[in-house]
Protein backbone atom coordinates (compact mmCIF):
# COMPACT_ATOMS: atom_id res chain seq x y z
CA UNK A 1 0.00 0.00 0.00
CA UNK A 2 1.09 3.50 -0.80
CA UNK A 3 2.25 5.38 2.27
CA UNK A 4 -0.18 8.06 3.29
CA UNK A 5 0.67 11.74 3.36
CA UNK A 6 1.09 13.11 6.84
CA UNK A 7 -0.79 16.25 7.76
CA UNK A 8 0.18 18.32 10.76
CA UNK A 9 -2.56 20.35 12.40
CA UNK A 10 -1.08 23.39 14.10
CA UNK A 11 -1.93 23.62 17.79
CA UNK A 12 -1.71 27.17 19.05
CA UNK A 13 -4.83 27.08 21.21
CA UNK A 14 -7.44 27.57 18.48
CA UNK A 15 -11.00 26.73 19.44
CA UNK A 16 -11.81 24.48 16.51
CA UNK A 17 -8.74 22.26 16.80
CA UNK A 18 -10.77 19.35 18.19
CA UNK A 19 -13.40 19.56 15.46
CA UNK A 20 -10.72 19.55 12.76
CA UNK A 21 -9.09 16.58 14.48
CA UNK A 22 -12.37 14.64 14.56
CA UNK A 23 -13.09 15.39 10.90
CA UNK A 24 -9.62 14.22 9.80
CA UNK A 25 -10.05 11.08 11.86
CA UNK A 26 -13.41 10.48 10.20
CA UNK A 27 -11.97 10.74 6.65
CA UNK A 28 -9.17 8.40 7.72
CA UNK A 29 -6.35 10.84 7.07
CA UNK A 30 -2.94 10.33 8.61
CA UNK A 31 -2.31 13.36 10.80
CA UNK A 32 -0.67 14.68 13.91
CA UNK A 33 -1.35 17.66 16.11
CA UNK A 34 1.70 19.68 16.96
CA UNK A 35 2.86 22.97 18.42
CA UNK A 36 6.53 22.18 17.87
CA UNK A 37 8.08 24.27 15.03
CA UNK A 38 10.76 21.72 14.11
CA UNK A 39 8.26 18.86 14.04
CA UNK A 40 5.94 20.95 11.90
CA UNK A 41 8.65 21.10 9.23
CA UNK A 42 8.36 17.34 8.68
CA UNK A 43 4.76 17.64 7.44
CA UNK A 44 3.62 16.76 3.92
CA UNK A 45 0.91 19.34 4.40
CA UNK A 46 -0.27 21.63 7.17
CA UNK A 47 -3.71 22.64 8.37
CA UNK A 48 -3.94 25.89 10.30
CA UNK A 49 -7.23 26.02 12.22
CA UNK A 50 -8.54 29.12 13.91
CA UNK A 51 -11.38 30.70 15.82
CA UNK A 52 -10.92 33.96 17.68
CA UNK A 53 -9.16 37.26 17.20
CA UNK A 54 -6.46 37.93 14.58
CA UNK A 55 -3.88 39.91 16.63
CA UNK A 56 -3.88 37.38 19.49
CA UNK A 57 -3.54 34.40 17.13
CA UNK A 58 -0.70 35.98 15.11
CA UNK A 59 1.11 36.88 18.31
CA UNK A 60 0.95 33.25 19.44
CA UNK A 61 2.23 31.97 16.08
CA UNK A 62 5.13 34.41 16.18
CA UNK A 63 6.09 33.89 19.83
CA UNK A 64 6.17 30.12 19.45
CA UNK A 65 8.23 30.18 16.25
CA UNK A 66 5.35 28.56 14.39
CA UNK A 67 4.98 31.52 12.03
CA UNK A 68 8.57 31.05 10.82
CA UNK A 69 8.06 27.30 10.53
CA UNK A 70 4.96 27.86 8.38
CA UNK A 71 6.89 30.22 6.08
CA UNK A 72 9.71 27.71 5.75
CA UNK A 73 7.24 24.89 5.09
CA UNK A 74 5.79 26.80 2.14
CA UNK A 75 8.74 28.69 0.67
CA UNK A 76 11.63 26.28 1.33
CA UNK A 77 9.97 22.86 1.59
CA UNK A 78 7.39 23.83 -1.08
CA UNK A 79 4.67 21.96 0.78
CA UNK A 80 0.98 22.80 0.88
CA UNK A 81 -0.91 24.63 3.60
CA UNK A 82 -4.60 25.07 4.29
CA UNK A 83 -6.01 27.64 6.68
CA UNK A 84 -9.51 27.42 8.12
CA UNK A 85 -11.59 30.45 9.17
CA UNK A 86 -9.19 32.67 11.17
CA UNK A 87 -6.42 30.35 9.89
CA UNK A 88 -7.46 31.38 6.37
CA UNK A 89 -7.47 35.07 7.25
CA UNK A 90 -3.94 34.81 8.65
CA UNK A 91 -2.67 33.71 5.20
CA UNK A 92 -3.11 37.30 3.99
CA UNK A 93 -0.78 40.28 4.34
CA UNK A 94 -2.62 42.08 7.12
CA UNK A 95 -5.83 42.44 9.08
CA UNK A 96 -7.73 45.34 10.57
CA UNK A 97 -9.43 43.35 13.32
CA UNK A 98 -9.11 45.61 16.41
CA UNK A 99 -5.84 47.05 15.08
CA UNK A 100 -3.68 46.75 12.00
CA UNK A 101 -1.73 43.50 12.34
CA UNK A 102 0.62 41.82 9.93
CA UNK A 103 -0.39 38.35 8.75
CA UNK A 104 1.65 35.49 7.27
CA UNK A 105 1.59 37.13 3.84
CA UNK A 106 1.21 34.02 1.65
CA UNK A 107 -1.67 35.59 -0.25
CA UNK A 108 -2.00 39.22 -1.35
CA UNK A 109 -4.84 41.12 0.27
CA UNK A 110 -6.10 42.23 3.64
CA UNK A 111 -8.79 41.29 6.15
CA UNK A 112 -11.52 43.86 6.84
CA UNK A 113 -14.67 44.20 8.90
CA UNK A 114 -17.87 43.18 7.13
CA UNK A 115 -20.34 46.05 7.23
CA UNK A 116 -23.63 46.07 5.42
CA UNK A 117 -26.82 47.84 6.34
CA UNK A 118 -29.51 45.50 7.52
CA UNK A 119 -27.37 42.37 7.56
CA UNK A 120 -26.65 40.57 10.78
CA UNK A 121 -23.03 40.25 11.88
CA UNK A 122 -21.53 37.72 12.48
CA UNK A 123 -22.31 36.13 9.15
CA UNK A 124 -23.47 32.93 10.83
CA UNK A 125 -25.02 29.88 9.22
CA UNK A 126 -25.07 27.92 5.97
CA UNK A 127 -24.36 29.85 2.81
CA UNK A 128 -23.79 28.62 -0.75
CA UNK A 129 -20.50 28.66 -2.64
CA UNK A 130 -19.99 29.66 -6.27
CA UNK A 131 -16.79 28.22 -7.73
CA UNK A 132 -14.81 30.45 -10.07
CA UNK A 133 -11.67 28.41 -10.62
CA UNK A 134 -10.43 24.86 -10.36
CA UNK A 135 -8.99 23.59 -7.10
CA UNK A 136 -8.31 20.34 -5.23
CA UNK A 137 -11.62 20.72 -3.36
CA UNK A 138 -14.67 20.59 -5.63
CA UNK A 139 -14.52 17.07 -7.11
CA UNK A 140 -17.91 15.30 -6.72
CA UNK A 141 -19.33 18.27 -4.83
CA UNK A 142 -22.81 19.47 -5.80
CA UNK A 143 -23.10 22.75 -7.63
CA UNK A 144 -23.43 25.68 -5.24
CA UNK A 145 -22.86 23.61 -2.07
CA UNK A 146 -23.90 25.02 1.30
CA UNK A 147 -21.14 25.41 3.89
CA UNK A 148 -21.16 26.64 7.49
CA UNK A 149 -19.79 30.13 8.12
CA UNK A 150 -19.18 32.08 11.33
CA UNK A 151 -17.19 35.29 10.90
CA UNK A 152 -17.33 39.06 11.17
CA UNK A 153 -14.30 39.89 9.01
CA UNK A 154 -13.61 39.02 5.39
CA UNK A 155 -10.68 38.92 3.03
CA UNK A 156 -10.31 41.67 0.46
CA UNK A 157 -8.22 40.08 -2.27
CA UNK A 158 -7.87 39.93 -6.04
CA UNK A 159 -10.01 37.56 -8.13
CA UNK A 160 -7.01 35.41 -8.99
CA UNK A 161 -6.84 34.27 -5.36
CA UNK A 162 -10.53 33.36 -5.16
CA UNK A 163 -11.55 29.75 -5.80
CA UNK A 164 -15.13 30.18 -4.60
CA UNK A 165 -17.12 33.02 -3.15
CA UNK A 166 -20.34 33.31 -1.20
CA UNK A 167 -22.76 36.22 -1.12
CA UNK A 168 -23.55 38.18 1.99
CA UNK A 169 -24.20 41.81 1.20
CA UNK A 170 -21.50 41.52 -1.44
CA UNK A 171 -19.17 38.83 -2.70
CA UNK A 172 -17.28 37.29 0.20
CA UNK A 173 -14.22 35.11 -0.54
CA UNK A 174 -15.14 31.64 0.75
CA UNK A 175 -12.36 29.45 -0.60
CA UNK A 176 -9.07 31.06 -1.59
CA UNK A 177 -5.79 29.75 -2.90
CA UNK A 178 -2.81 30.30 -5.04
CA UNK A 179 -0.43 27.49 -5.90
CA UNK A 180 0.04 25.43 -2.76
CA UNK A 181 -1.55 27.73 -0.18
CA UNK A 182 -5.30 27.44 0.39
CA UNK A 183 -7.84 28.80 2.82
CA UNK A 184 -11.51 28.28 3.67
CA UNK A 185 -13.45 31.08 5.34
CA UNK A 186 -16.16 28.55 6.22
CA UNK A 187 -15.69 25.54 8.48
CA UNK A 188 -15.35 22.38 6.34
CA UNK A 189 -15.17 20.41 9.60
CA UNK A 190 -18.68 21.66 10.44
CA UNK A 191 -20.19 21.61 6.96
CA UNK A 192 -21.62 18.10 7.07
CA UNK A 193 -20.94 15.63 4.26
CA UNK A 194 -19.99 18.46 1.87
CA UNK A 195 -17.24 19.70 4.17
CA UNK A 196 -15.92 16.19 4.84
CA UNK A 197 -15.81 15.51 1.10
CA UNK A 198 -13.85 18.72 0.51
CA UNK A 199 -11.34 17.72 3.18
CA UNK A 200 -10.98 14.25 1.74
CA UNK A 201 -10.54 15.70 -1.78
CA UNK A 202 -7.78 17.90 -0.39
CA UNK A 203 -6.18 14.90 1.28
CA UNK A 204 -6.29 12.93 -1.98
CA UNK A 205 -4.65 15.85 -3.73
CA UNK A 206 -1.85 15.98 -1.12
CA UNK A 207 -1.25 12.26 -1.63
CA UNK A 208 -1.04 12.76 -5.38
CA UNK A 209 1.46 15.56 -4.91
CA UNK A 210 3.82 13.33 -2.89
CA UNK B 1 -27.60 33.37 -0.07
CA UNK B 2 -27.55 32.72 3.67
CA UNK B 3 -30.10 30.02 4.42
CA UNK B 4 -32.59 29.90 7.27
CA UNK B 5 -31.62 27.25 9.80
CA UNK B 6 -33.81 24.46 11.16
CA UNK B 7 -32.64 23.25 14.57
CA UNK B 8 -33.96 20.23 16.47
CA UNK B 9 -33.55 20.45 20.25
CA UNK B 10 -33.03 17.45 22.53
CA UNK B 11 -33.76 17.58 26.25
CA UNK B 12 -31.25 15.29 27.93
CA UNK B 13 -31.65 14.02 31.49
CA UNK B 14 -28.87 11.94 32.93
CA UNK B 15 -27.74 10.84 29.50
CA UNK B 16 -31.13 10.00 28.06
CA UNK B 17 -33.50 11.97 25.86
CA UNK B 18 -36.49 12.90 27.94
CA UNK B 19 -39.32 13.57 25.54
CA UNK B 20 -40.14 10.32 23.82
CA UNK B 21 -38.77 9.88 20.38
CA UNK B 22 -40.63 8.04 17.71
CA UNK B 23 -38.10 7.00 15.08
CA UNK B 24 -38.59 3.43 14.07
CA UNK B 25 -35.18 3.16 12.48
CA UNK B 26 -33.22 3.85 15.65
CA UNK B 27 -31.76 1.04 17.69
CA UNK B 28 -32.00 3.03 20.90
CA UNK B 29 -34.63 5.75 20.86
CA UNK B 30 -33.39 7.25 24.11
CA UNK B 31 -29.77 7.69 23.05
CA UNK B 32 -29.04 11.36 22.27
CA UNK B 33 -26.17 10.43 19.97
CA UNK B 34 -28.33 8.13 17.85
CA UNK B 35 -31.00 10.81 17.60
CA UNK B 36 -28.48 13.52 16.73
CA UNK B 37 -27.19 11.30 13.92
CA UNK B 38 -30.71 10.79 12.63
CA UNK B 39 -31.37 14.55 12.60
CA UNK B 40 -28.08 15.11 10.81
CA UNK B 41 -29.21 12.57 8.21
CA UNK B 42 -32.52 14.42 7.86
CA UNK B 43 -30.68 17.65 7.07
CA UNK B 44 -30.73 19.49 10.40
CA UNK B 45 -28.54 22.61 10.26
CA UNK B 46 -27.52 22.38 13.90
CA UNK B 47 -28.33 20.32 16.97
CA UNK B 48 -29.12 21.71 20.41
CA UNK B 49 -28.69 19.59 23.54
CA UNK B 50 -30.42 20.94 26.61
CA UNK B 51 -29.02 19.29 29.73
CA UNK B 52 -31.85 19.23 32.25
CA UNK B 53 -29.97 17.01 34.69
CA UNK B 54 -30.61 18.29 38.19
CA UNK B 55 -27.21 17.62 39.71
CA UNK B 56 -23.80 18.63 38.50
CA UNK B 57 -22.51 15.15 39.42
CA UNK B 58 -24.11 13.89 36.27
CA UNK B 59 -22.42 16.48 34.11
CA UNK B 60 -19.79 13.98 32.99
CA UNK B 61 -22.52 11.96 31.29
CA UNK B 62 -23.26 15.02 29.16
CA UNK B 63 -19.58 15.42 28.30
CA UNK B 64 -19.55 11.87 27.01
CA UNK B 65 -22.61 12.53 24.85
CA UNK B 66 -21.11 15.68 23.34
CA UNK B 67 -17.85 13.90 22.65
CA UNK B 68 -19.54 10.90 20.99
CA UNK B 69 -21.80 13.19 18.93
CA UNK B 70 -18.89 15.30 17.73
CA UNK B 71 -17.08 12.14 16.59
CA UNK B 72 -19.81 11.38 14.11
CA UNK B 73 -21.91 14.47 13.45
CA UNK B 74 -20.17 17.25 11.55
CA UNK B 75 -22.61 20.11 11.96
CA UNK B 76 -22.62 22.72 14.74
CA UNK B 77 -23.69 21.49 18.17
CA UNK B 78 -24.95 23.81 20.91
CA UNK B 79 -25.17 22.73 24.55
CA UNK B 80 -27.19 24.50 27.22
CA UNK B 81 -28.67 23.86 30.64
CA UNK B 82 -27.13 24.69 34.01
CA UNK B 83 -24.20 26.66 32.61
CA UNK B 84 -22.87 28.85 35.43
CA UNK B 85 -19.18 29.58 34.91
CA UNK B 86 -16.59 30.13 32.19
CA UNK B 87 -15.18 26.76 33.24
CA UNK B 88 -18.48 25.22 32.20
CA UNK B 89 -17.99 26.86 28.80
CA UNK B 90 -14.46 25.56 28.56
CA UNK B 91 -15.35 22.00 29.50
CA UNK B 92 -18.22 21.80 27.05
CA UNK B 93 -16.27 23.34 24.16
CA UNK B 94 -13.39 20.96 24.85
CA UNK B 95 -15.69 17.99 24.34
CA UNK B 96 -16.38 19.18 20.82
CA UNK B 97 -19.43 21.44 21.16
CA UNK B 98 -19.39 24.61 19.05
CA UNK B 99 -21.61 26.88 21.09
CA UNK B 100 -22.74 27.11 24.68
CA UNK B 101 -26.10 28.50 25.65
CA UNK B 102 -26.48 30.36 28.92
CA UNK B 103 -29.73 31.49 30.50
CA UNK B 104 -30.42 32.31 34.18
CA UNK B 105 -26.75 32.50 35.21
CA UNK B 106 -26.30 35.39 32.76
CA UNK B 107 -29.27 37.18 34.32
CA UNK B 108 -27.70 36.82 37.75
CA UNK B 109 -24.22 37.79 36.55
CA UNK B 110 -24.07 39.67 33.26
CA UNK B 111 -20.29 39.53 33.13
CA UNK B 112 -20.52 35.81 32.39
CA UNK B 113 -21.44 36.80 28.81
CA UNK B 114 -18.54 39.20 28.35
CA UNK B 115 -16.02 36.95 30.08
CA UNK B 116 -17.00 33.96 27.94
CA UNK B 117 -16.96 36.08 24.76
CA UNK B 118 -13.49 37.41 25.58
CA UNK B 119 -12.10 33.97 26.28
CA UNK B 120 -13.76 31.87 23.58
CA UNK B 121 -15.17 34.37 21.07
CA UNK B 122 -18.69 35.69 20.62
CA UNK B 123 -19.45 33.01 18.02
CA UNK B 124 -19.83 30.38 20.75
CA UNK B 125 -21.86 32.42 23.23
CA UNK B 126 -25.59 31.90 22.85
CA UNK B 127 -27.81 33.78 25.30
CA UNK B 128 -31.12 31.97 25.84
CA UNK B 129 -33.95 34.30 26.81
CA UNK B 130 -37.31 33.00 28.01
CA UNK B 131 -40.03 35.61 27.67
CA UNK B 132 -43.58 35.93 28.87
CA UNK B 133 -46.28 38.54 28.50
CA UNK B 134 -46.87 40.14 31.88
CA UNK B 135 -50.23 39.16 33.42
CA UNK B 136 -51.80 42.61 33.33
CA UNK B 137 -51.60 42.81 29.57
CA UNK B 138 -51.77 39.14 28.70
CA UNK B 139 -54.71 38.25 26.56
CA UNK B 140 -53.50 34.85 25.67
CA UNK B 141 -56.36 32.38 25.45
CA UNK B 142 -54.93 29.59 23.42
CA UNK B 143 -55.19 31.38 20.11
CA UNK B 144 -52.29 33.67 19.55
CA UNK B 145 -53.00 36.83 17.63
CA UNK B 146 -49.92 38.89 16.91
CA UNK B 147 -50.59 42.55 17.42
CA UNK B 148 -47.60 44.54 16.36
CA UNK B 149 -48.87 47.65 18.10
CA UNK B 150 -48.47 46.18 21.58
CA UNK B 151 -46.34 48.09 24.04
CA UNK B 152 -42.95 46.34 24.14
CA UNK B 153 -42.89 46.65 27.92
CA UNK B 154 -45.36 43.78 27.97
CA UNK B 155 -42.61 41.19 27.59
CA UNK B 156 -40.64 40.16 30.63
CA UNK B 157 -37.69 37.83 31.03
CA UNK B 158 -38.70 34.79 33.05
CA UNK B 159 -36.73 31.98 34.67
CA UNK B 160 -37.30 28.38 35.74
CA UNK B 161 -39.74 27.48 33.02
CA UNK B 162 -41.69 30.70 33.42
CA UNK B 163 -42.31 30.36 37.14
CA UNK B 164 -40.20 33.35 38.10
CA UNK B 165 -40.83 36.75 36.54
CA UNK B 166 -37.59 38.72 36.79
CA UNK B 167 -39.39 41.96 35.90
CA UNK B 168 -36.68 42.62 33.30
CA UNK B 169 -37.80 44.03 29.96
CA UNK B 170 -37.02 41.29 27.41
CA UNK B 171 -36.10 43.65 24.59
CA UNK B 172 -33.70 45.64 26.76
CA UNK B 173 -32.10 42.42 28.02
CA UNK B 174 -31.61 41.11 24.48
CA UNK B 175 -29.92 44.37 23.45
CA UNK B 176 -27.72 44.28 26.53
CA UNK B 177 -26.74 40.66 25.84
CA UNK B 178 -25.65 41.69 22.35
CA UNK B 179 -23.63 44.60 23.72
CA UNK B 180 -21.96 42.28 26.27
CA UNK B 181 -20.74 40.01 23.46
CA UNK B 182 -23.42 37.41 22.79
CA UNK B 183 -23.11 35.93 19.31
CA UNK B 184 -26.68 34.74 19.07
CA UNK B 185 -30.00 34.88 20.95
CA UNK B 186 -32.18 31.82 21.53
CA UNK B 187 -35.60 33.33 22.14
CA UNK B 188 -38.32 31.17 23.67
CA UNK B 189 -41.81 32.43 24.34
CA UNK B 190 -43.25 30.71 27.41
CA UNK B 191 -46.72 31.72 26.24
CA UNK B 192 -46.55 29.76 23.02
CA UNK B 193 -44.14 26.99 24.11
CA UNK B 194 -45.80 23.59 24.01
CA UNK B 195 -49.10 24.98 22.64
CA UNK B 196 -48.30 24.17 19.01
CA UNK B 197 -50.16 27.12 17.57
CA UNK B 198 -47.16 28.91 16.16
CA UNK B 199 -44.15 30.90 17.29
CA UNK B 200 -44.72 34.17 19.09
CA UNK B 201 -44.29 36.33 16.02
CA UNK B 202 -44.61 39.59 17.85
CA UNK B 203 -41.73 39.29 20.30
CA UNK B 204 -39.61 37.41 17.73
CA UNK B 205 -40.18 40.26 15.30
CA UNK B 206 -39.34 43.01 17.78
CA UNK B 207 -36.18 41.36 19.06
CA UNK B 208 -34.87 40.18 15.69
CA UNK B 209 -35.39 43.66 14.20
CA UNK B 210 -33.73 45.41 17.12
CA UNK B 211 -30.62 43.26 17.20
CA UNK B 212 -27.74 42.90 14.81
CA UNK B 213 -26.91 39.32 15.86
CA UNK B 214 -28.90 36.25 14.74
CA UNK B 215 -32.04 35.28 16.65
CA UNK B 216 -33.31 31.70 16.92
CA UNK B 217 -37.09 31.52 17.34
CA UNK B 218 -38.31 28.85 19.72
CA UNK B 219 -41.54 27.69 21.30
CA UNK B 220 -44.86 26.87 19.75
CA UNK B 221 -44.47 25.59 16.23
CA UNK B 222 -47.10 22.98 15.42
CA UNK B 223 -47.20 22.74 11.65
CA UNK B 224 -45.30 23.53 8.46
CA UNK B 225 -46.93 26.92 8.08
CA UNK B 226 -45.60 28.06 11.45
CA UNK B 227 -42.05 27.72 10.12
CA UNK B 228 -42.92 29.78 7.06
CA UNK B 229 -44.63 32.48 9.12
CA UNK B 230 -41.69 32.99 11.45
CA UNK B 231 -39.33 33.48 8.50
CA UNK B 232 -41.68 35.66 6.46
CA UNK B 233 -42.96 37.86 9.27
CA UNK B 234 -39.84 38.23 11.42
CA UNK B 235 -36.10 38.49 10.88
CA UNK B 236 -35.37 35.27 12.76
CA UNK B 237 -32.32 33.48 11.36
CA UNK B 238 -33.32 30.05 12.61
CA UNK B 239 -36.24 28.12 14.05
CA UNK B 240 -35.96 25.54 16.81
CA UNK B 241 -38.36 22.71 17.54
CA UNK B 242 -38.37 19.63 19.75
CA UNK B 243 -41.37 17.34 20.10
CA UNK B 244 -42.64 18.03 16.61
CA UNK B 245 -39.57 16.33 15.22
CA UNK B 246 -39.18 13.78 18.00
CA UNK B 247 -42.64 12.34 17.51
CA UNK B 248 -42.07 12.19 13.78
CA UNK B 249 -44.99 14.53 13.04
CA UNK B 250 -42.64 16.42 10.76
CA UNK B 251 -39.18 15.65 9.51
CA UNK B 252 -36.48 18.27 9.14
CA UNK B 253 -36.30 17.45 5.45
CA UNK B 254 -40.09 17.82 5.13
CA UNK B 255 -39.94 21.28 6.70
CA UNK B 256 -37.11 22.30 4.40
CA UNK B 257 -38.87 21.04 1.27
CA UNK B 258 -41.94 23.04 2.26
CA UNK B 259 -39.95 26.20 2.97
CA UNK B 260 -38.14 25.87 -0.34
CA UNK B 261 -41.45 25.55 -2.21
CA UNK B 262 -42.48 28.75 -0.49
CA UNK B 263 -39.44 30.67 -1.64
CA UNK B 264 -37.46 30.57 1.59
CA UNK B 265 -33.75 29.79 1.25
CA UNK B 266 -32.79 26.61 3.08
CA UNK B 267 -29.82 24.29 2.80
CA UNK B 268 -30.85 21.24 0.82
Amino acid sequence: MMSKANIIVIDYGAGNLRSVEKALKYIDASFKISSNPSEVLSADSIILPGVGAFPEAMKKLEETGLADALKKHVSVNKKSLMGICLGMQMLFEKSFEFKETEGLGFLSGQVEKMQFDGLKIPHMGWNSLTFTKESPFERDITKKPFCYFVHSYKANTSDENIIAYTEYGSKVPALVGNGIVFGAQYHPEKSGDTGLKMLSNFYDWINNEL
Amino acid sequence: MLSKRIIPCLDVDNGRVVKGVNFLNLRDVGDPVEIAKEYNRQGADEIVFLDITATSDNRSTMFDIIERTANEVFIPVTVGGGIRTVDDFKNILRCGADKVSVNSAAIKDKTLISRAADLFGSQCVVVAIDVKRVPSKAEYNGIFKPDFGTNPDDFHVVMHGGRIDTGINAIEWAKEAEALGAGEILLTSMDTDGVKKGFDLEITNIISKNLNIPVIASGGCGCLEDFKNVFVETEASAALAASLFHYGELTVQGVKDYLKENGICVRN
